[in-house]
């Protein structure tokens, strides 16, 4: 799992890089989290994000209540069809603002 | 499987201080687990093994009952020995809530590894943050093959997160011994089985914590030794892996249909449920009964057809994305039949040539296991998602104000009789779980094999954990019971006067406000229709309901008074439990459907592969004059009459109507009235239907609105025959071809009734007068009707003796009728009159 953050314009993004499952959720819970800016804009891309697990999606689930006990706005891009699906079975997709790609979640955020 | 070595003396080890029990365990190589120490780079997922992230997601553990505490002191397990302090910062900067799902495996390593790398401030969190630092029990015991345990917590049963581990508990009063068998997610041989030590055992019950485990990849079961004696009750088979019957998710049949490894010695698998659903303040909505128009569906069948259109076909998601479709239709209570976990292919054929598989266990009225949902139902059954899925659906079925009710079957399992398979209960206390003749054979009165024991104390309380569970964890409305007048049997089968179980379910504090509804009778001759022991809480399917209204419907005599009784939520039967006690329906998933009722004299089940012997016989149907599928337009037009009528009927009674799925297009299932096996055309629905079939649809529709919109159609307690509030009029008054003058006779096939409108609801409502008139003669009558109060007009919400588009109107825009002083019927129909003021 690699974790890359860079900022652009006023928006974090944060991009993941491998599976987010029972092994790896720990750790974007411990390095995600505390990057969400307080009252700002974080797009979390998921481009190459092959997989997530039950416990990834509940991650996210994590990351997006934070983000609005904090008061900050945040969006998801590059979901895979596979992750997407799941997402919107289970619930979980409600919660998000979900753009194709970078450009599209930057614009989302705007 | 036998340990390595005995377990350290348990005493030697919980009088160790804290900190030196894990170097007793450290000693020694640990097979299953990497190296600890070990510098976490940023690609943590190197060389980890599962153990490492152990408990990881545990967002779930907030939540859990048993659990003290919330998730680690911060520090995590990874982290633990890592070099990143950057993360153990953050971690502790949150609020409980927020580190739920922080990983724990390191919890046991936080409490044992203080000397490592971690900051001793770490481990001593302040209490209001964590009370694991000040809590002495988060340690293992014991150890097993590179496994750590401790001794566990009897209740609750099934298997539990807890900090650093995961609780099993499991009950057998007749085992010798158990062992704990766990796997990685699909592996065929266990990754360990861990005999339960004796000093682990509470009364019957085994209980242990494992530490480390990743509930994400973690299947598990149990193995129970004791007598194999069937003559004395005993069926022990200690060569069996069994399933928990408290496990919330069961996997192994992960997609609906995809065929199993028969030789799989452990096909159906507990796993565990992450019970941490985002429910967003949703709670039972708590409808008044009587306002209920209730749809009984099959889960698969609802939108498994390729016309529904859905995304997922046949799943829980399928039937979210059509909920839209059952508001439009103004239902607000959804049945479903079964969605426990169930086996599709117990009883499946398949072909020696071509291979193809048949004969399913399509309605799934055999339950595996009573807890969780059925895998092959959700769309991320793969992801072993279900449990978030079925929540899902369920909350969005609230949010559009729509209950949701299970059909639940405890009067018996999928286990069949002595030559049926070991899956669970046979094997972990068959003696307990199952009625027994003298001899040890299976009773058999649900008339599959053999007949849960739901009035043993322990099988008690397991029905009652679980509809605890499905209410509290899943916001389930109401409970529809299968067979269960079998749930008021003793343990030797005779009937109670007095049910302990059915008490404890009716005053429940859990359940207090859950509807729950009986099937009242049994296929062992039970037949209790009336006379279920309600305890002022149960309602029932009304059974002389749809054997009445389909008599008086194909034109029998001698029924008048009878419908007369069914019209008014039968008081006959439900005296003193009020008209919410009767769920009227006419048809059922056993059974015809409507259009078939209507369509076919006889049975048509030769698919079934019985010779045509299963099924019910006394259908009292009647095919309008062709048997089966015509071209006739006469016979059509009086089949569409007829259904018509019928609707006519349940959505102007009192008490609760219910809709067989489909019903409301026109479904046929081409004369089958027992489709329990077919996974195809029989059952799905086609949702084409709606077009061809859309005069049947839209007058469905507007009679639900009708009744919505009337709430003299609705009330909760018995209408009286009198003017109890001076109105001029009784509450209900019955009328026949003359006003005020009902043919009570025994050729008669003619009455009308009307309802005062200032009696709704016992004069608490104000409504319009309503006048309902049936002819279910072959001949035209003029019918008198009763003069209304000043001012007031007859208007014609219904007739389906006129042709489409006057046969219904837009409930609320009903035009005026011409002549008031009566009304003329057509053969075979229904007229539903409404009185009030002209606009």
């Amino acid at each position: 799992m690699k974790i890359s953050s860079s900022t652009q314009n006023d928006v974090l993004l944060v991009t993941l890089e491998g599976d987010v499952d029972g092994k790896t959720a720990p750790q974007v819970q411990q390095e995600v989290l505390p990057l969400i800016p307080e009252g700002g804009k974080m797009l979390l891309d998921l481009k190459e994000v092959p997989y997530m697990s039950s416990a990834g999606l509940r991650t996210l689930l994590l990351i997006y209540r934070q983000a609005q006990g904090k008061g900050s706005k945040i969006a998801l891009s590059g979901l895979s069809e596979d992750i997407s699906d799941t997402m919107s079975a289970t619930g979980f997709l409600d919660y998000f603002v979900v753009t194709a790609d970078v450009a599209a979640g930057l614009e989302a955020l705007k | 499987m036998r340990r390595k070595k005995p377990s350290d003396p348990p005493e030697v080890v919980e009088s160790s201080s804290v900190p030196a029990v894990p170097e007793l365990l450290e000693e020694k190589p640990k097979k299953p687990r990497a190296p600890r120490k070990k510098a976490v780079k940023l690609e943590v997922t190197d060389g980890l093994s599962p153990e490492e992230s152990a408990g990881v997601p545990t967002s779930g553990q907030m939540d859990d009952l048993s659990s003290v505490s919330s998730a680690g002191t911060g520090a995590t397990g990874l982290e633990t020995t890592s070099s990143a302090p950057v993360a153990l910062d953050t971690s502790l900067g949150l609020s409980p809530e927020e580190r739920a799902g922080v990983p724990t495996s390191g919890q046991m390593d936080d409490l044992s590894a203080v000397t490592l790398s971690t900051p001793p401030s770490t481990t001593n969190a302040p209490s209001s943050l964590s009370l694991e630092g000040s809590r002495i029990d988060f340690y293992p015991t014991h150890e097993h093959q590179g496994y750590r345990m401790r001794p566990g917590r009897a209740l609750p049963f099934g298997a539990t997160l807890v900090p650093s581990g995961i609780n099993f508990s499991v009950f057998s009063s007749h085992a010798t011994s158990c062992t704990l068998v766990l796997y990685d997610k699909g592996e065929r041989e266990p990754k360990v089985e861990i005999p339960f030590p004796e000093e682990f055992r509470v009364g019957n019950v085994y209980a242990m914590i494992v530490f480390d485990l990743d509930p994400e990849t973690l299947e598990y079961g149990y193995r129970m030794d004791g007598p194999f004696s069937p003559e004395s009750g005993h069926r022990f088979d200690a060569e069996k892996v069994l399933l928990d019957p408290y496990a919330k998710v069961v996997s192994g049949r992960d997609v609906w249909g995809l065929t199993p490894d028969w030789n799989d010695p452990y096909p159906h698998r507990a796993r565990i449920a992450f019970d941490d659903f985002d429910w967003e303040g949703d709670i039972p909505l708590n409808l008044p009964s009587e306002d209920w128009v209730v749809y009984e569906a099959h889960l698969r069948g609802f939108t498994r057809h390729p016309s529904s259109g859905v995304r997922f076909p046949g799943t829980f998601t399928g039937l979210r994305e059509k909920l839209p479709y059952l508001k439009e239709l103004g239902i607000n209570a959804l049945e479903l039949m079964p969605i426990f976990e169930f086996d599709e292919f117990e009883h499946s054929i398949t072909d020696p040539e071509t291979r193809k598989v048949d004969h399913l266990n399509y309605w799934g009225y055999s339950t595996v296991n009573f807890f969780a949902p059925k895998a092959g139902y959700a769309a991320t059954g793969k992801r072993g998602m279900q449990v978030d899925e079925l929540k899902a659906l369920v909350k969005a079925a609230h949010k559009q104000g729509l209950e949701v009710i299970l059909d639940v079957v405890f009067n018996h399992t999928a286990e069949g009789d002595q030559r049926g398979p070991t899956i669970s209960f046979r094997g972990l206390d068959n003696q307990t779980y199952y009625m027994l003749t003298p001899e040890g054979y299976y009773f058999n009165f649900s008339g599959t094999g053999n007949t849960l024991n739901c009035n043993h104390p322990v099988v008690r309380g397991m029905v009652l954990d679980c509809l605890r569970y499905w209410v509290s964890e899943y916001h389930i409305d109401g409970f529809r019971f299968d067979l269960a007048a079998i749930l008021g049997r003793a343990q030797d089968g005779t009937p109670l006067s007095n049910p302990p179980l059915l008490e404890s379910l009716a005053a429940d504090p859990i359940l207090a406000r859950t509807k729950l509804i009986a099937e009242a009778w049994d296929a062992g001759g039970l037949y209790q229709v009336g006379s279920f022991p309600s305890y002022g809480r149960w309602g029932e399917w009304n059974g002389k309901y749809r054997d009445t209204v389909r008599k008086f419907l194909k034109g029998e005599s001698g029924l008048v008074g009878d419908m007369a009784m069914r019209l008014q939520g039968s008081p006959d039967l439900y005296a003193a439990r009020g008209a919410t006690a009767s769920i009227n329906f006419i048809t059922a998933h056993d059974g015809f459907t409507l259009r078939d009722m209507v369509s076919y004299n006889d049975k048509h089940n030769e698919a079934n592969g019985e010779n045509n012997n299963d099924g019910a016989n006394d259908n009292e149907s009647w095919n309008c004059g062709v048997e089966g599928e015509t071209d006739d337009l006469g016979v059509l037009e009086l089949r569409n009459r007829q259904i018509k009528n019928a609707l006519s009927m349940l959505f102007t009674s009192q008490g609760i109507p219910m809709l067989l799925m489909g019903d409301e297009m026109g479904r046929t299932q081409f004369g089958n009235n027992n489709t329990y096996c077919h996974d195809g055309e029989y059952n799905w629905l086609d949702w084409t239907l709606l077009e061809s079939q859309s005069e049947t649809f839209n007058f469905c529709k507007n009679m639900v609105q009708f009744r919505h919109l009337h709430p003299t159609l609705r009330n909760r307690y018995h209408l009286s025959g009198r003017d109890y509030l001076g109105t001029g009029y009784p509450d209900i008054s019955f009328h026949g071809l003359s006003a005020w003058q009902p043919d009570w006779s025994r050729g008669s096939r003619t009455l009308a009734f009307m309802l005062c409108g200032k009696h709704a609801r016992g004069g608490a409502a104000l409504d319009d007068y309503l006048y309902v008139a049936l002819n279910m003669d072959w001949d035209s009558h003029a019918f008198g009707l009763p003069h209304l109060p000043e001012g007031m007009v007859w208007h014609v919400f219904a007739n389906t003796g006129a042709a489409a588009p006057f046969d219904i109107c837009t409930p609320g825009q009903e035009p005026a009728l011409e002549g008031q002083a009566e009304f003329w019927m057509g053969p075979r129909s229904v007229a539903v009159l409404v009185g009030k003021v002209p606009v």
